[in-house]
């Protein structure tokens, strides 16, 4: 089973060998509203942990999305750019952002469990 | 530094608002039900807008009162009828715009709703032009609650019967809870609908009233965005400020035909200047070809030439795509023209077009 991690900027990394998958929590796209536009970054892109990697769009405001890892882009998911919905229907699944080759696995510790991300939640709520 | 309160404050958070800073108010940016439920929402049903942020001022006086006014206010008072009101804006010696607003004539008194963030600079600029005695009344005593889409008419009628009779932008005086409230038939989202002035200790017993049916909801200032840019209406502070004339704005609608001759009103030489020679800039409807989203200060360019400027950019739920508005140079304002808009350092193609993105008809 892999490992899912948490940012404090509303990122998610699961964790499947050396590939990431990040995508935004579903906090996050509570916050966000609908979203109706999505940009992801191409395959080769080398990302740095904390950098801009994607964009998100609601009806109110254009967000950034933050790569919670260092590494290069294996794959953007053009599924949530031809139908931005996908990820507030499913932040966590499906509407995932970028699949990244991890090559600094030693930041994965920084990140929060589950239960530790909640908790952060609670904590700060905006 | 702390902000206004409008008197539905507390409805507003008890209705689970997210309120921000807005003009020097805290306002609702959007309910539980988001801003693109609560869009399609004012589309298809009824929303609640609490705009009691807005100035409701009163010039009280005899006759003078329309012709001191018209020194600032370029249309011609003497010819609205009883109770009938007017989009126009109050002009300053630039010939630029210093503020957008709805006048009304009522028996004794000019009524004016003017934006929040402009109201008390608007006062005072009103008062200069005024030599001859009058009253001035800035209603802070008075809320100001739209409700605006399709339904509107036959909700608001079952409350305050009788208002299905007024005309597009005409008013009146009617009865709630046997309290005076003076109702248009107005708004400022592309929708049919009204805006009631009501004493501020019935604003909320009023929305109480109308959320007893269950096609009403509130509406945040979010969607009020969205709703108006679709419509292809201009939000004072972006698509207009005190450097824009309202030839350049393409707002002609809010000077009186006669007085587009005669241009006799502050800023008067500027605007036959741009009548009768033309204009550098204009304000057109841009529309995105793909699915990028230009917002405000997104750069326009036509053959790598920067050429303007958005001024209100955003998704429009009712359209499903993105929508904007901005200002180009003359010789790029003609509708279909190819240009190209900024957005994160890249260029994206895009169409100069007719506003406005969304049309309904009144009822006229």
């Amino acid at each position: 089973m892999s490992e899912v991690k948490y940012s404090k900027k509303h990122e998610w990394v699961s964790v499947d060998g050396d590939v990431g998958t990040v995508g935004i929590t579903k906090h996050a796209t509570e916050q966000l509203g609908d979203i109706v536009f999505a940009e992801v970054p191409d395959a080769g892109k080398a990302l740095t942990n904390g950098g801009e990697a994607a964009v998100v769009e609601s009806v109110k405001a254009a967000s950034d999305v933050y790569t919670p890892v260092t590494g290069e882009v294996v794959e953007g998911n053009a599924a949530i750019v031809a139908e931005p919905a996908l990820i507030n229907q499913d932040p966590e699944g499906k509407g995932w952002f970028f699949k990244i080759k991890i090559t600094s696995p030693d930041e994965l510790a920084a990140l929060m469990s589950k239960a530790d991300y909640d908790k952060f939640v609670e904590e700060n709520p905006s | 530094m702390s902000h206004l309160k409008t008197a539905l404050f507390d409805f507003h958070k008890a209705s689970g608002a997210k309120l921000v800073p807005f003009a020097g108010y805290e306002m609702p940016v959007q309910y539980p039900l988001g801003i693109a439920g609560e869009h399609t929402h004012v589309r298809t049903k009824a929303g609640i807008f609490d705009v009691s942020h807005m100035g409701q001022f009163s010039i009280i006086g005899d006759e003078t009162v329309c012709k001191q006014l018209e020194q600032i206010v370029p249309i011609d008072l003497s010819l609205l009828k009883l109770n009938q009101s007017k989009y126009s804006y109050l002009m300053n010696d630039k010939g630029g715009i210093d503020d957008d607003l709805i006048v009304t004539k009522l028996e004794d008194r000019i009524s004016i709703v003017l934006n929040a963030g402009c109201k008390h600079n608007d006062i005072k600029q009103i008062k200069t032009v005024f030599k001859q005695p009058a009253e001035f009344v800035l209603h802070d005593e008075l809320s100001l609650i739209a409700l605006q889409g399709p339904k509107a008419v036959s909700i608001l009628e079952s409350f305050i019967p009788g208002v299905s009779n007024l005309k597009f932008m005409n008013g009146g005086s009617f009865s709630f809870k046997d309290k005076s409230v003076y109702v248009t038939r107005s708004g400022y989202t592309g929708e049919d609908g009204f805006e009631v002035s009501i004493a501020n200790e019935l604003a909320q017993t009023f929305c109480e009233t109308l959320l007893t049916n269950t096609d009403v909801a509130m509406i945040g200032l979010g969607a009020r965005d969205s709703l108006r840019l679709e419509a292809g209406l201009c939000l004072y502070g972006h698509d207009l400020n005190p450097e824009i004339s309202p030839i350049e704005a393409d707002l002609v609608f809010g000077i009186t035909k006669h007085r587009r001759e005669t241009c006799d009103f502050i800023g008067g030489s500027v605007v036959k200047d741009h009548l009768t020679n033309g204009i550098k800039k204009k304000r057109v409807g841009i529309q995105p070809e793909g699915t990028i989203i230009a917002r405000e200060n997104a750069k326009v360019f036509k053959d790598d030439k920067e050429i303007g400027l958005v001024t209100s950019g955003g998704y429009g739920p009712s359209v499903s795509a993105a929508v904007a508005m901005g200002y180009v140079d003359f010789n790029c304002s003609e509708v279909g023209t190819s240009v190209e808009l900024e957005v994160r350092g890249k260029k994206y193609p895009a169409k100069v077009c007719l506003l406005p993105f969304y049309k309904k008809s009144y009822a006229k």
